[in-house]
């Protein structure tokens, strides 16, 4: 039985989204007889050396070809199997959109398609590996339940939440190795279900993924303005738990989103459709990557182009409440 | 079932097929419908559907049925007259054919429809899902139901089709058949004017198939064909003609998709007059 401690999470983090990948993996296939893990050319890469040692007979390597995985991985759901694939998001998202589309979308097939490096974590290889908008794509899709976690353990508990349910399942890992940990501990987890991690009074920022920590640690340096900062983090980007958008609108005076991922089509994109409907809303800062091409780099780098580091989130958020004098305690600030 | 008597009856079912294919196109009115691509595969589907397949029409999951993978979607103009012709689907429900919120849609849907196991209509598509189905059948332990993924020979211009054929043979999928409708005519002309895929079977026995070259309007050669069994997963080239059976449609890229008027109506049914 897996453990969710203080000590695994550290060694989680350590080991980024792949090594947690690989662990729920693990667990996965000893928990359900009928998953199956399936990647294109990504073995080592999504943490899986071990389930193939250890299970050899339930792993599927398809080579440099997502399409015909995504599609056989349709073929193994229909007949009852629980596959879990692989690749690169920028792939998974669309090099395979149309597989995804009828596959996933149209025929409700149970497939958990896993979104490597999503975001900027693997930036250093160029454009063509960044996943700028895999989010965006999954979202427009009716039937597919979108997924970021975390952190490592987040990653975990996810992996063993989707294995319940039959419903197609788009998971998109953002972060590297040596990641922040969020959860030191044991916690309830409930897919499309937001968790709150801090709470304040000033302003509600919804998070997903990385952003998660960076905003919990933007929210630390806006205490020290005096501004009090509640933080949800927003796992399941689709079906959106808008209960916790509701709160805000009324319990707050600024909303902040705050997404590794194109500012276009996903979380803030998803909040900002939600609040338009209302007469009466609080302002809303949509924290993301811009509508560009970062230029390669490691991660850190992207994160700064991007604007996504925490001192950045802090310095836009204090910006905007500075700009829409939205609380008596930006004044003079 | 002696074999003259079985293919005695294949050979009247693919007479029906294509006199409802006829039909059914004239009721959609102006909307036509893939007329060429259908008329092509009659004689495969009434060989599959009545000379060959496992199923049972009570019980449509049936572990050991035989799977069927209509990846040319666009051909469910034959298919539902062969369902029907099986027994599967009612004939009266064949007027539904592309009516609003009819379940037989221009391209398989997902809605439901028995003995169609997945939806289909984007090429390339179809043949990724026999390779995971197949894999299936093995994990299962079932060594008795077999796969057939038809495909047209325009749709093998489809590179992911070449994902799944690479794949097919890697993981000896010896339960999976492919059988290509080599019509020699796509949406916008002859399949070697638009992208030479030739040769063809050259191309599948690389990829490590084994492939049974045959007459796709002969009944006995489909039949023999559909039997057998190598180590290697199957592809069955089905050389046949577009708009076979009406004369003024054969060979004409014209009727890929297409309406028919009331004259050509008549006069596609007068070709088929007094055939049972």
């Amino acid at each position: 039985m897996i453990e969710f401690s203080q000590r695994n999470s550290r060694i989680w983090s350590r080991l980024g989204p792949s090594g947690a990948l690989g662990v729920a993996a693990l667990e996965l296939a000893k928990r359900n007889a009928s998953v199956l893990m399936l990647t294109a050319d990504l073995c080592f890469f999504s943490g899986l050396e071990r389930f193939k040692n250890e299970y050899p007979d339930r792993i599927y390597n398809f080579g440099i070809a997502e399409q015909n995985m995504i599609g056989a991985a349709g073929g193994l759901a229909k007949e009852g199997f629980l596959p879990f694939a692989t690749t690169y998001a920028s792939f998974a998202a669309s090099r395979c959109a149309d597989q995804v589309r009828v596959n996933m979308s149209y025929m409700k097939l149970p497939i958990k398609l896993i979104g490597l490096t999503a975001g900027l974590a693997a930036g250093i290889l160029g454009a063509t590996h960044m996943s700028l908008e895999d989010e965006a794509w999954m979202c427009a899709l009716p039937n597919i339940t979108v997924i970021s976690p975390a952190d490592g353990m987040e990653i975990v508990k996810c992996m063993l939440a989707v294995s319940e349910t039959n419903e197609p399942t788009y998971i998109r890992l953002t972060g590297t190795m040596d990641a922040s940990i969020v959860y030191r501990e044991d916690y309830p987890y409930e897919i499309g279900k937001a968790v709150r991690l801090e709470t304040g009074e000033d302003i509600c920022i919804i998070a997903a993924g990385s952003m998660v920590s960076e905003s919990l640690k933007a929210a630390k340096l806006l205490k020290e303005e005096g501004i009090s900062c509640t933080v949800f983090n927003m796992h399941t980007i689709k079906p959106l738990d808008s209960s916790v958008i509701e709160r805000a609108r009324k319990e707050y005076s600024m909303i902040v989103v705050v997404e590794e991922h194109s500012v276009n089509g996903g979380l803030g994109s998803a909040v900002a459709r939600y609040l338009a409907k209302e007469n009466r809303h609080p302002p809303l800062l949509n924290i993301g990557i811009p509508d560009f091409f970062p230029h390669a780099g490691d991660y850190n780098y992207q994160l700064e182009q991007c604007g996504l580091t925490a001192v950045q989130i802090k310095n836009k958020i204090f910006q905007f409440g500075k700009e829409n004098k939205i609380h008596r305690k930006y004044s003079g600030g | 079932m002696a074999q003259a008597e079985k293919i005695e009856m294949c050979r009247k079912a693919a007479g029906q097929i294509r006199k409802h294919i006829i039909e059914m196109t004239y009721a959609a009115g102006n909307l036509g419908a893939h007329l060429g691509g259908s008329l092509s595969i009659t004689e495969i589907l009434a060989a599959l559907y009545i000379g060959t397949l496992n199923f049972r029409i009570e019980d449509w999951k049936w572990e050991e049925r035989d799977r069927v993978i209509l990846s040319k979607g666009h051909a469910a103009l034959a298919l539902y007259p062969a369902l029907a012709e099986a027994g599967i689907l009612s004939k009266e429900e064949l007027h539904l054919f592309k009516k609003n919120g009819s379940r037989l849609t221009a391209h398989p849907s997902c809605e439901g429809v028995p003995g169609i196991e997945f939806a289909s209509g984007s090429l390339g598509q179809g043949l990724s899902l026999g390779v995971g189905v197949s894999l299936a059948l093995k994990r299962k332990n079932n060594l008795v139901s077999r796969v057939f993924v038809l495909l047209g020979d325009g749709e093998c211009e489809e590179g992911s089709v070449w994902e799944a054929a690479a794949s097919a043979s890697h993981f000896q999928l010896n339960q999976l058949a492919a059988i290509v409708d080599v019509n020699r005519i796509q949406y916008d002309g002859f399949t070697e004017e638009i992208m030479g895929m030739k040769p063809l079977a050259q191309k599948w026995k690389e990829f490590g198939w084994h492939v049974c070259e045959v007459d796709g309007h002969s009944i006995e050669q489909l039949l023999d064909a559909f039997m057998v069994k190598e180590e290697k997963p199957l592809v069955i080239l089905a050389n046949t003609v577009k708009g076979k059976g009406i004369s003024f449609m054969e060979g004409n890229w014209r009727f890929h998709n297409a309406r028919i008027s009331q004259e050509q109506y008549q006069q596609a049914m007068e070709e088929w007059k007094g055939v049972e």
